[in-house]
Order: C-alpha cells, then structure tokens, then sequence
C-alpha cells in the first residue's frame, strides 16, 4: 500500500512538473486562483453590496465610482460580478460534483461487472445522450422549477452520461490487470477493489473531464439563467444579469459587456488547465 | 558500364533542432553506390540511417530538420540544388523507397492498386485504364493475385502487405530504391521470402539498392558493397568480401565479434562497451573513441580523416591514418 | 450493410421511447394542474373535475403514459396544446423550419471554416498562423453564445447598422445568428482537425505518399485528411447536438419564432405537451444526425464495410 502511495506521489509530481512548464495551463491556474480568492473574499473586495439599489444613478456608463456602470436598479455592477463568482464557483464545482459521483458510480459498476449490468446501464446513458444536453437540463429544470439546487441538479444529470463513459472505458481497461485478478483471487470484496484499486487509476482522465466538465457546466449554468430558467434575478448570477441587461442592449450595451466577460475569463481559465491537464497526464500525447 | 557511379555523398551534415539542443543526427557522411550496386547500410538504432535516406529524398520536414552541409550527388547532378518541384519528379521516378513497417506504410483508406495507380499516374503518360492494368501486372511481378487489387491494406497480412509497398516501389522502375530495414517488422520466415523477392526484382530491373538494416546476416546474402555507420558518419566502406575478411575500424570488428560463428564454439557473445553518445552531445574527437578499446590520444581530440585502404574500401580511424601517413603526406 | 442500418434504426426507436418516457415523466412530476392551467385561476370546481375527466388527468401515471404513445404511434398525435388548442405536431412544424436553416447554416459555417482552419493549423504546425487558430479555438470554446448574439447586436446593428438585430427570414437577419451560434461549433471543429491532422500526418503512407513525388497539397487532402476524417465526423455529428441546444438561445436573443423558443415559451406557460412534444422532436432529429454520422463511419473507413 505504502508503495502504491509512493507511485502515485511521484506521477503527482511528474505531473506538477510538466503542467508547470505549460504557460497556458498556469495562467489558467493562476486566474482560478484569483476568481476563488474573489468569491471567498468578496465582502472585503467589492466596493458595494450586490443588491444595493441607487435608482437616481441607474444605468450609469463606467466611471470611477462604478468602474464597471451600474444596472437598471442602480447596482454597482462590478460589485455584482464579484459577488457573482460565488455562485458560478460553486454551481460548477456541485453540478459536476453531483454528475461525476452518480455517472463515477455508474460507469464502475458497468465497468467492473459488464454484462447484463453493464448493457442495461450503458443503454439508460444512450437515452440520455440522445438530448441535447442544454435541452435536457431545461427539460429537468422545468420539472423541477426554479432555484439555485435545482439548476445544480439539472446541469449534473444532465452530464452524467459523459463521465459513467468515461470511468467505465478505464474500468474495463485495468479491470483485466494481473493485480486485480490476484486482488480478487484472494478474496478482497469488489467495492473494496473498485474503491482501492480500480478508481485511483481512472484518475487521469477523470481530472481533465472534472476540469473542463466544470467550464461546461458554468456556461450551461449561466445559459439557463439567462433564458430565465434556474437562477432568477436579483441574484448577482452572471448569466441572469445578462438576462436582465438584454432588455437594455439598444441603449445601454454596456450592461451586458462585463457579466459575459466574467463567464469568458472564468471559462476560458479552465479550459486552458484542463487542456494542460490532459497534456500533462496523456503521455501519448508527449513529444 | 558495372562501375558507374550513380549516388555520390559527399560530406552531408543533417542536425535537427530539438528543445534540448541541436542533434548532430549526421557527420560528414560519404559513399558512393553504383549502377546495379546493392550497398548495405549498418549500424545500430539512432546511428542516422533513416535520415540519411530521407537526406537523399529531400524529405527530411523542415523545421526541425535541416540539412547544413554537403552535396548529394545522383546521375551527375546534385539534389541539393534541386527545387521542390525538380525533386518531385525524381521521386518515385528515380529514387523510390520502402519503409520499415509495412503495417504503417499503406494508406489505410485506399485499395492497393489505386495506391500503385498513384504512382503511376503521377510519372507515367498512361491513363487510368492503363495504369489500372500496369499496377495489377505490378502487384502479380510481386506474387499477389490481380484479383486483390481492389482490396484494402488491412485485408492483407504483413508480408503480403510489404509486397504491395515494393510493387509500389518498383513501379515506375527506379534506378535507385531506398529500403528501410524493409523486413524487420515481418516473421522470420516471411523475412526470407520478402528479401528474395527483392533480390530477384532488383536483378530483373537493373536497379540499385540502398539497403538500411542492422542484421548482417542479411547484408552477407545480398550486399556487394557495405558502409558501416557510427554516430551520424560512415565509418567504414568496403566490399562485402573485404568487409568480412578484413575489417578494419574497431567498431567494425567489434560488431563481427557480435555475431554467434558457427563454427567456433563460443560460450560468451564479445560485446562493445558503453554505448552510443547520445545524438546532442559533441564529441571533440572520433564519436566512437569513448568505447573504443584501442583509443589514442589523439583520438580524443580532433576527427579522423578518410584513409583509404584501397579503391572500394574507406575508414575512418586514426589507427590507418597513422599507417598511411609513411607513404603519403598528412 | 442494410442489416445494420435496420439494426440501428431499431435501437434508435428504443432510445426514443426512452427518451419520451423520461420526459413524460419530468413533466408529470412537474408542479401544476393543467386543468387549472387551461381553464385559468377562476374556474369553478366542477368545470376543472370535468376537464381532469376529460383530459385523463385521474388515471394512473402509466396509463397516462402508455395512452400518450398510443397517441404517437398510431396518430403521430403528441397532444394538443393548453395555450393554442392546436395540435402539438402542427406547433412544431410551423417553427421548425427555421431552427433547420438556422442550424444548417451554423454548421455549414463551421464545418468550413473550422476544417479549413485546422488543416492550415495542422500543415504549419507552431507557426504563428497555428497559434493564432489555437488562440481562436480556446476563445471561441469559452464565449458563450447568448452573450456573443449580443455583442453582435450591438456592434453590427446599434453601432454600425449594418444588420438588423432581430427577426428572420431574409439573408441579413440570418447572418448573426447563423455566426453567433456557429462560432463555438467552429472551433471545437478546428481544434479536433488540427490533432487529428496532426496524429495522421506522422504516419510512414505519408511518407510514402512524399516518396511517390506527390504534390504536398494532394499528400495533405487525400493521404492525411482523407484519414483524419473519423475523429472529425465524430465532432461535428456531437456539435449538431450542441447546436440544437444552442439554436435555443440563439432564438432567443435573436427574437426567432423557431423550436427552441416554442419549447421555452412553453415552459413558462406551463404548456406542458408542447414542452414534451418539442423536447421528444429534438431529440429524435439528434438521433437521427447521429445514425447518418455513424454510416458516414462506414463509408469513410473501409475497415468497417469491408470486413
């Protein structure tokens, strides 16, 4: 056990050393880094409280009191878009967070047992699949109504399909290896060997799908909100106060500009560690 | 007409710009192959073969690859000099090669005989029919029935597939095939077959043959000339028979000295110290000096020259240089 | 061949009554009597009994479900709608059409200039043109697409007036949408040309090809697309998917009368068959994309038809 540690410590740091070497990968880091120190910060960093109305200087164009403007309501809207990534934060950590331990589960179980099992789960993720995922979510959320944990649980349902694939194509890969036959031949109880075993070395490509599986949800997230489905305003979520912004997009244009930007550098930084991720943990793909 | 010479190398350098540095992947390299000539190409894996086979093809993909210094001399006219639009009509036309895996070296989306089709359209005024015909004629010349033509690569096995790679190859009738260890991918037994098929065409249609391998058993069957290659340079040039009989670089020697006899009852294999320099390193003096169990000081410290032994047969290696300096001057 | 488009067509229509089961369900757990959404707030008891009566709304769930597939297969009757009275297949295909031509045109944009733009990132792989498409595909996977309609909105119609900023039907509408929803599809598609290129054009038939003396651009088409096709038929057959999704918002920033609007209108009228006819139709489109993409496999890989 104490050498499987040791393993996996020094892949850790192979990793770390040539994600390190990834310009791109660590500015992506870094700006993460700086949005979560926002989001856990933003009572310190925000100059306003995200709802506090000003109605005499409503739809304000940027100024150095409001560096960003201000909204219909008068609300600083830098302020909002601090406040904000709370929420982007942390509907994308738990919408993947919910898909990624329901999908995680299921791909084991196809993974590890195939057969019947196996067919019977793989066919329900075909159903899913066979929805557009935006649609899909909208769908739930319709079902469901409005609200922060629903948004979360249509988001995550939504994408469970893709990581019981992905978990279950590395179940099947390492489920033949010699030390889960010896694994078993001794005994060990499946749990036991999918949990101990067989989870850690699905790994790699878990981490990459985490990585960019939260930059989709965030925009899927941010997508529903501003179709008015999910978070509703006031919430400072970014994609409803685009929503409310396009009311004002013939007149007040920059309303909608910073919310949108805010999705794209959040995004953005995402997709670039989860591509370094996949760069660093793929050796195929080394040069 | 036997003694033409048809390829002429003269001090090529290839280097390769990696991340690390520079790859010195060839050094001043010479040789001479000529009309009708099979020359057998040795050395082991990393010593610089391939490149110089893709130098000769101007084929070597630029960056990172760059060739810095020599001529490549072929039917009088040096393909260095040479334009993209020149060398195109050469390949294939007259230099054609086979590559080492032929797994890999068919175009899996394609059937065979358009791949041979191909080829032929590209340096032949014929038509499609035509070429159609030629290229089923080609594929039963190597012993695969026409009926296969319309086949894709991955319906046939390994050997048969190397022997579409040499219709391919052969095609337009070349006066010079590049071939790139073309049977170390295959089974033993098919190994035999391939290499006879390639003797027989190549007597057949006059051709002369560069044949990159390490196996010299091969090179004893089928070689009339072998250049022995170290390091990015050929360091020794001979005759088969001279080669065998009197081989001259230690590093020759000692490859000979690797090879089971069959009648000396060995127990141990001799093998050769250390190993191959690693490509970005620079070596002030002889590459193989390092290993090398009769190393001199002077060794170490600048290259030796070309000393020839005889007419068909170069080293170089100080030991001969030293030898020769007595008769002629430096 | 045909055996295996029937075996697939049959799976397919599996899925499908998987997925209108789903979908059935999540709307008949969803809040709300639609006897009192038709009838409205004021209605007396008696007239909202009538119509539960009337609509099924007592019977239990599964007969409800399987009475709605009933519907479907022997009438092609998805419902009616609470909202309009018609028929939910008759709602769908009157704004159908312009989801297709709005879909088509992003994906067509895509595919060109995605596949285009891969192939030059490929052929000069860590050139500056290279890093600049690299640069463009990571923006362009990032920007969402409702915020992109509305950037274009303002730029190309509040500031320049170069296109109108709403509406569709003729060619200047469709212009921003068609962009702004086939941007992200774009570059997924690029990207996905340029490894797949890139992973293809190492292989020794390309050398081969070389040593024949072919033209570079014809060793590029035929030798190294030809063969980096799959992995790029797999992402456009998955961004046909996307774009469906995406054709919703795109609708919505754009005021569109097209599927993704009817079926969000419907939600928050609580229309409940229409929501359920739509999403059932859109998935069933998808599917079907998928089952061509899946025979485009066939045609393009002779690995699979001929063995």
């Amino acid at each position: 056990m104490n050498k499987e540690n040791k393993k996996t410590n020094s892949q850790l740091a192979s990793v770390w050393r040539s994600l390190r070497r990834n310009r791109m990968a660590m500015l992506g880091l870094v700006i993460l880094v700086l949005l979560a120190l926002m989001a856990i910060f933003a009572d310190f960093i925000a100059p306003y409280a995200y709802d506090a109305q000003d109605l005499l200087n409503a739809r304000q164009a940027p100024s150095a009191e409001h560096i960003f403007g201000t909204d219909e309501f008068g609300r600083d809207i830098f302020s909002r878009i601090i406040y904000g990534s709370r929420l982007s934060l942390v509907v994308g950590f738990i919408s993947v967070g919910i898909a990624l331990v329901l999908g995680g589960f299921l791909g084991a179980v196809a993974g590890f047992y195939g057969g019947r099992l196996d067919d019977i789960i793989m066919r329900c993720m075909d159903i899913l699949l066979a929805i557009p995922q935006v649609l899909l979510a909208i769908a739930i959320i319709a079902s469901l109504g409005n609200g922060l944990v629903n948004l979360m649980v249509a988001v995550g349902i939504a994408t469970i399909p893709s990581y019981a694939r992905i978990v279950r194509a590395s179940v099947m890969t390492i489920r033949g290896e010699e030390y889960i036959e010896a694994a078993r031949a001794s005994g060990t109880n499946d749990a036991k060997i999918i949990i101990k075993h067989i989870l850690p070395n699905c790994l790699a490509p878990v981490i990459v799908q985490v990585t960019l599986g939260i930059a989709n949800a965030i925009l899927s997230c941010a997508a529903l909100s501003f179709i008015g489905l999910g978070i509703t305003p006031p919430s400072p979520e970014w994609g409803a106060m685009l929503s409310g912004a396009r009311n004002y997009v013939l007149t007040y244009p920059y309303m909608s500009v910073f919310p949108g930007l805010a999705i794209i550098v959040t995004v953005l930084a995402l997709n670039l560690l989860g591509d370094g991720l996949r760069d660093a943990l793929d050796p195929k793909l080394k040069r | 007409m036997e003694e033409k010479k048809l390829l002429e190398i003269k001090d090529l350098s290839v280097t390769y710009k990696v991340e690390d540095g520079i790859v010195y992947a060839v050094n001043d390299l010479n040789l001479v192959v000529h009309n009708k000539e099979t020359l057998g190409f040795v050395g082991e894996t990393g010593a610089g073969k391939t490149t110089t086979a893709m130098a000769i093809m101007r084929l070597i993909p630029s960056p990172p690859g760059e060739i810095t210094k020599g001529q490549i001399i072929f039917d009088g006219e040096d393909l260095l000099q040479k334009s993209q639009r020149q060398m195109r009509s050469i390949l294939g036309q007259d230099i054609s090669m086979i590559f080492q895996d032929p797994m890999t070296s068919l175009n899996p989306a394609m059937t065979v005989g358009d791949q041979i089709v191909e080829m032929l359209l590209l340096h032949k005024s014929v038509n499609k029919k035509q070429a159609w015909e030629e290229a089923c004629q080609m594929l039963e010349l190597v012993g695969i029935k026409r009926e296969r033509a319309k086949d894709y690569p991955h319906q046939f096995s390994g050997g048969m597939k190397q022997r579409v790679v040499i219709a391919i190859a052969l095609a337009c009738s070349p006066k010079l095939i590049i071939a790139d260890e073309p049977t170390t991918a295959l089974d033993v037994t098919i190994q035999a077959q391939v290499m006879d098929l390639m003797r027989d065409l190549k007597h057949k249609l006059g051709t002369s043959m560069i044949l990159i391998t390490h196996d010299l058993g091969i090179v004893a069957e089928i070689c009339d000339k072998v250049a022995i290659m170290y390091a990015g340079g050929v360091v020794e040039y001979a005759s088969k028979e001279k080669l065998y009989n009197e081989p001259a670089h230690p590093y020759t020697k000692g490859l000979f000295n690797s090879i089971p006899k069959l009648d000396v009852d060995e127990e141990w294999l001799e093998e050769i110290d250390g190993l191959p320099p690693e490509p970005t390193e620079v070596i002030p003096g002889c590459a193989f000096s390092p290993r090398c169990s009769k190393c001199m000081e002077i060794c170490k410290q600048k290259k030796p020259g070309i000393t020839y032994l005889d007419d068909d047969h170069y080293v170089r290696c100080f030991l001969y240089e030293k030898q020769a300096e007595g008769g002629a001057a430096e | 061949m045909l055996k295996y488009i029937g075996k697939r067509l049959l799976y397919l229509i599996l899925v499908l009554l998987g997925v209108s089961f789903i979908v059935f369900t999540l709307l008949y757990i969803s809040p709300g009597n639609p006897a009192k959404i038709i009838l409205g707030e004021a209605a007396t008891p008696e007239a909202l009994a009538a119509l539960e009566e009337q609509l099924g709304l007592n019977d239990p769930f599964l007969v409800r479900y399987f009475n709605y597939l009933k519907g479907i297969v022997f009438e092609l009757d998805l419902g009616t709608s609470y909202n309009t009275g018609r028929a939910v297949l008759d709602e769908i295909l009157a704004v159908f059409p312009n989801t297709v031509t709005l879909a088509a045109s992003a994906i067509v944009i895509a595919v060109m200039v995605g596949v285009t733009l891969g192939i030059i990132s490929a052929v000069k792989q860590y050139s500056i043109i290279d890093n600049l498409v690299m640069v463009f595909a990571l923006i362009g996977t990032s920007v969402p697409i409702f915020w992109l309609g509305i950037m274009m909105i303002v730029l190309f119609s509040v500031k320049l007036h170069l296109l109108p900023p709403s509406g569709y039907g003729t060619f200047a509408q469709m212009i921003m949408p068609a962009v702004a929803l086939g941007l992200q599809s774009t570059a997924m598609i690029a990207r996905m040309t340029r490894s797949s290129m890139l992973e293809v054009i190492r292989m020794d038939y390309v050398k081969t090809a070389r040593a024949k003396g072919q033209k570079e651009i014809v060793v590029i088409m035929k030798h190294v697309f030809r063969n980096a096709l799959i992995p790029i038929i797999t992402v456009v057959g998955l961004q046909f998917g996307q774009l469906l999704g995406g054709a919703m918002l795109t609708e919505m920033v754009f005021s569109i009368p097209g599927l993704g609007r009817l079926i969000i209108d419907s939600i928050s009228m609580r229309d409940y068959p229409v929501v359920q006819g739509g999403v059932l139709f859109v998935a069933t489109c998808f599917s079907l994309v998928n089952l061509v993409v899946d025979l485009l496999y066939a045609v393009v890989d002779p690995k699979i038809t001929k063995s």
